[in-house]
């Protein structure tokens, strides 16, 4: 029969809304301003804790509106974000170090909701408020410490080989290393040994010179320099960002040589800068075992020994004397040994690896620590309002047995799980930064300028949405009402399917591309409709005409889209942040609006016309 | 109700020729504007410092100017934004060893002579090689789009019409950004944006017209392409007019209550909107008919066509 659905396609539609409109409905809730405090490193938060929490909030009569102990955290929502920060600040203060006290957006979304997997649109920066910082990696640093690098392995390889060669030294301003030696055969023979040795170097004969020849970075190795030093730098930034009290900070890898941290909620743009530009270095020093640590403890510290702390606050007396620095440190990775139990991989720089030999030669048995040291802001200003120097610190991060002289390559065994000899591997990674890393941009968004960009935004859609429905009730009366229904549920659809998609985050523009969408939406029922009233116009019957008029828009509606839905992926392949923002919105609405116009308002049309026999359309 | 009753074809194509003028005219003078005037690129492209700042009276935007060129800015642009209170001020980019969060500091203290209290809204800071990579990737970006669409029209229509499709997005492009360049406003990264979205738009309506014309050529009997070619866009004109007003509403509401941060972006989509719907009607279908457009080349592709695929959808 013409203009039917079978009765699949009708609940289809059916559920398709209903699962829209389920994970829309988070959005009605809203969200509040909350602090959630967590133990550092892994220690676990208990009642005690919330009880203690609690009170510090009363002493400071800083008013909550909940408080709770949820996944070891507890969190506690306020009224407002001024109260939010001043709590957050005060309960950093007053908790001290073994805690972590963040800030955070916490969704009042129901638990049946949030059980369904239902949560509220993220909001991106400009409508949240916080600070946006673009970091870019020092490549060219991190190259010339390579080439650095190579430079010192190529002289000790050709002494151990007892090949004589006159200079090895980098070509300045570029990729390569020119050696030069005094006879031919010498020259062929350093060649030899350092193809095979270097794989990933190529080796280019110096037509200027007969007696050298020039080893360069292949560009293999380039992006894989690239990529360690930015992996590198991600690694350190998001254990920093911890410092800062941010609960979901966003960093992620921008291009070739770019990182971009977002800090939602964050009003003080200039002391996230300052951690996360703080320094951090590494120390292999010995344990001081001829002295026990309690009489230390009790004042008596030897001369040349030092208390410090490790990770979980034990006190660790350690010789003064340093048997090497992180820089020497050119890779760290964790793995598992023989006996499948987790260890740590070092490997050092030629220097480093003589330094090292020559000091483990008699301290075989005997206990080495690493010391991790980073220079945090203090936070503090002097009477003329100038910041004070960072504050060092130092912390032991492991501590292990010399089971024999050590070279360049060694192992830490012993590790207690996988994941510690993870975080042991990229600590002394971070220890041993490559590359410098800078601010190229910045962006700081004040949380009343957030909110009044959401209103805006908000009104901007309703206005919009609401001069569209009234012109296509008016203008096409019947089915007018139609579009309009489809166009209601298309907004629904919209913030549903933004809700539940994990990279979706709703921005100002993002705001836009959704005006623009409920404008252009109409466009698909606009042709048809249009269509239709051609059809009847050339005397079809009523019927006939809706499913002509359905069929023949098809393809047009199709293709139309489908150019567009290009130009969005586009936008979203090489936008940043506010613009992704609106190529997804303006992607998804084109998807949902093509769902809605076309097989929405026919489900409508027939199941409201379908079969029935009709004189007259209201279009 | 309807927007025009028309019972006879509409002679589009007779001013074809006036309206290839006009269009060659406009594009000739953003030209002139893009060498003389150039474009006044926001924060985004050219890299600088833009801080926005409340103050708690309406400002004086000419004592804070001054004050602000006595004081060591003497490159600080000062302009309200959105309400009188509110003002933004961009500074050129400096040297790398002066920090955005020093020199808004620097800003508030200077401002603070004014005698008004005033607090930081939003900072911005783009360092000039982030913003020289953006407009590379909007370049970039723009060109990418014109030539997925180039291939995708070619493959579902007809080369001749993908060449007459990208023709009208280029004029598109070229005159929303002359707007912007003749009138001296930002080009921020919203404003590319809106640009790629008028793209959409405009290969909207474009694809609407083409797919007509296709239709007409195999349906009806006459050989006149010019006279197929205004039956087609006489038909779509409805349509074409009625999705212009629906969109033009959302954009009026987008540019009067949608806030400072987008009116560039609702202003480039308003022009564009217009520009596009020209476009569609006369440089998408006159380039078309210039390469030679006819009947025959689209009577092969009837073969494959894509009712068939598509029958048992709505």
């Amino acid at each position: 029969m013409l203009n039917k659905y079978p009765l699949w396609k009708y609940l289809m539609v059916l559920a398709i809304i209903g699962l829209g409109m389920l994970y829309a409905a988070p959005n009605l809730y809203g969200s509040d301003p909350a602090v959630q405090v967590s133990g550092a490193r892994g220690a676990v938060v208990e009642a005690a804790d919330l009880d203690r929490v609690n009170s510090i909030l009363e002493e400071n009569e800083l008013a909550i509106k909940s408080i709770k102990l949820e996944n070891e955290q507890v969190l506690i929502r306020f009224e407002n974000v001024e109260t939010q920060l001043k709590a957050k600040d005060t309960l950093a203060e007053a908790l001290g170090a073994g805690y972590i006290a963040a800030i955070n957006m916490a969704p009042s979304t129901p638990a049946w909701l949030s059980s369904l997997g239902g949560a509220p649109m993220k909001l991106g920066l400009d409508l949240r408020g916080g600070v946006e910082f673009t970091m870019e990696v020092d490549m060219r640093t991190a190259i010339n410490n390579q080439l650095k690098q190579m430079e010192q392995d190529y002289r000790s390889d050709l002494r151990e080989q007892k090949i004589r060669y006159r200079t090895v030294r980098q070509v300045a301003n570029s990729e390569r290393i020119q050696l030069v030696f005094r006879k031919q055969e010498l020259r062929d023979q350093a060649e030899r040994y350092l193809k095979k040795n270097y794989p990933t170097i190529s080796f280019l004969d110096d037509s200027s010179n007969d007696l050298a020849f020039f080893a360069q970075i292949t560009e293999v190795k380039l992006k894989e320099i690239r990529d360690y030093a930015i992996k590198q730098n991600l690694i350190i930034i998001r254990n920093r960002i911890n410092q800062i009290g941010v609960a979901e900070p966003n960093v992620q890898r921008l291009g070739k040589e770019r990182i971009l941290v977002q800090l939602p909620g964050i009003q003080d743009p200039a002391k996230a800068k300052e951690i996360l530009g703080s320094a951090a270095t590494l120390e292999l020093r010995m344990v001081d075992q001829d002295n026990d640590v309690r009489d230390a403890m009790r004042g008596r510290v030897p001369a040349g020994s030092e208390i410090l702390n490790d990770q979980s606050g034990r006190p660790v007396l350690l010789k003064k004397r340093v048997m090497l620095e992180g820089s020497h440190i050119t890779g760290a990775q964790a793995g598992l040994d023989q006996y499948q139990r987790p260890q740590v991989s070092i490997q050092l720089d030629s220097k480093g690896g003589s330094k090292m030999s020559a000091f483990t030669k008699d301290e075989v048995g005997n206990l080495m620590a690493i010391v991790f040291i980073e220079y945090r802001p203090s936070g503090k200003t002097d009477a003329d309002g100038k910041a004070l120097p960072p504050i060092k610190h130092e912390e032991v991060i492991s501590q292990a047995t010399i089971q024999q002289r050590l070279g360049r390559n060694f192992q830490i065994t012993g590790v207690d799980n996988p994941a510690k000899a993870q975080h042991l591997s990229e600590m002394l990674r971070a220890g041993a930064l490559v590359a410098p890393i800078q601010i190229v941009a910045e962006s700081t968004v004040g949380p009343s300028m957030g909110a009044e960009n959401v209103e805006k935004g908000i009104t901007a859609v309703i206005l919009g949405f609401v001069f569209v429905l009234a012109f296509m009730l008016v203008y096409y009366m019947g089915f007018g009402l139609i579009a309009n229904l489809a166009l209601a549920v298309n907004l629904v659809l919209i913030v549903g399917a933004m809700s539940i998609l994990a990279g979706a985050t709703l921005t100002l523009p993002g705001i836009a591309g959704i005006v623009l969408t409920v404008g252009m939406a109409v466009d698909a029922n606009v042709l048809i409709f249009e269509r239709i009233r051609e059809e009847l116009k050339d005397g079809r019957s009523p019927q006939q005409a809706i499913h002509h008029g359905y069929d023949s828009a098809f393809s047009t509606i199709f293709d139309a889209n489908i150019t567009t839905l290009i130009a969005a992926v586009i936008l979203y392949a090489i936008g940043t942040g506010p613009i992704q923002g609106f190529a997804i919105t303006l992607a998804i609405g084109i998807i949902t609006s093509m769902f809605t116009a076309i097989i929405g308002t026919r489900a409508i049309v027939n199941a409201l016309l379908g079969g029935k026999r009709i004189e007259k359309l209201s279009i | 109700m309807q927007l025009l009753k028309l019972n006879s074809t509409l002679r589009f194509m007779s001013i074809r020729k006036i309206a290839m003028s006009l269009s060659t005219l406009l594009i000739l003078a953003s030209f002139a504007s893009f060498f003389m005037k150039g474009m006044n690129f926001g924060l985004d492209f050219t890299g600088g410092t833009t801080v926005e700042v409340g103050f708690e009276q309406s400002a004086d935007i000419e004592a804070v100017r001054t004050v602000l060129h006595e004081n060591g800015f003497p490159d600080a642009q000062v302009q309200l934004f959105g309400s009188s209170t509110d003002v933004k001020i961009r500074l050129e980019p400096r040297p790398t060893d002066v920090k955005a969060d020093m020199l808004s500091n620097q800003v508030l203290d200077v401002l603070e002579k004014t005698g008004q209290k005033v607090v930081i809204r939003s900072i911005e800071f783009v360092g000039p090689s982030v913003g020289e990579d953006l407009k590379e990737q909007g370049g970039l970006a723009m060109l990418t789009a014109l030539i997925c669409i180039l291939l995708y029209v070619a493959f579902r229509f007809e080369w001749r019409f993908a060449v007459g499709a990208v023709a009208a997005l280029a004029h598109d492009v070229l005159l929303t950004a002359g707007l912007f360049s003749i009138l001296g406003l930002p080009f921020d990264l919203t404003v590319l944006a809106a640009v790629l979205a008028v793209i959409g738009y405009s290969l909207n309506d474009t694809i609407v017209v083409s797919d007509r014309i296709r239709e007409n050529f195999r349906k009806i009997r006459i050989d006149d392409t010019i006279e197929i070619i205004d039956i087609s866009l006489t038909q779509t004109l409805n349509r074409t007019l009625v999705t212009s007003i629906t969109t033009l509403l959302v954009l009026v509401a987008l540019f009067v209550w949608g806030g400072e941060t987008i009116h560039g972006f609702a202003t480039a989509l308003l022009f564009g909107v217009f520009i596009g719907t020209y476009s569609s009607v006369y440089v998408a279908s006159s380039v078309a008919v210039m390469m030679g457009i006819s009947k025959e080349d689209l009577i092969p592709v009837e073969v494959e066509k894509e009712g068939a695929e598509f029958d048992e959808m709505p």
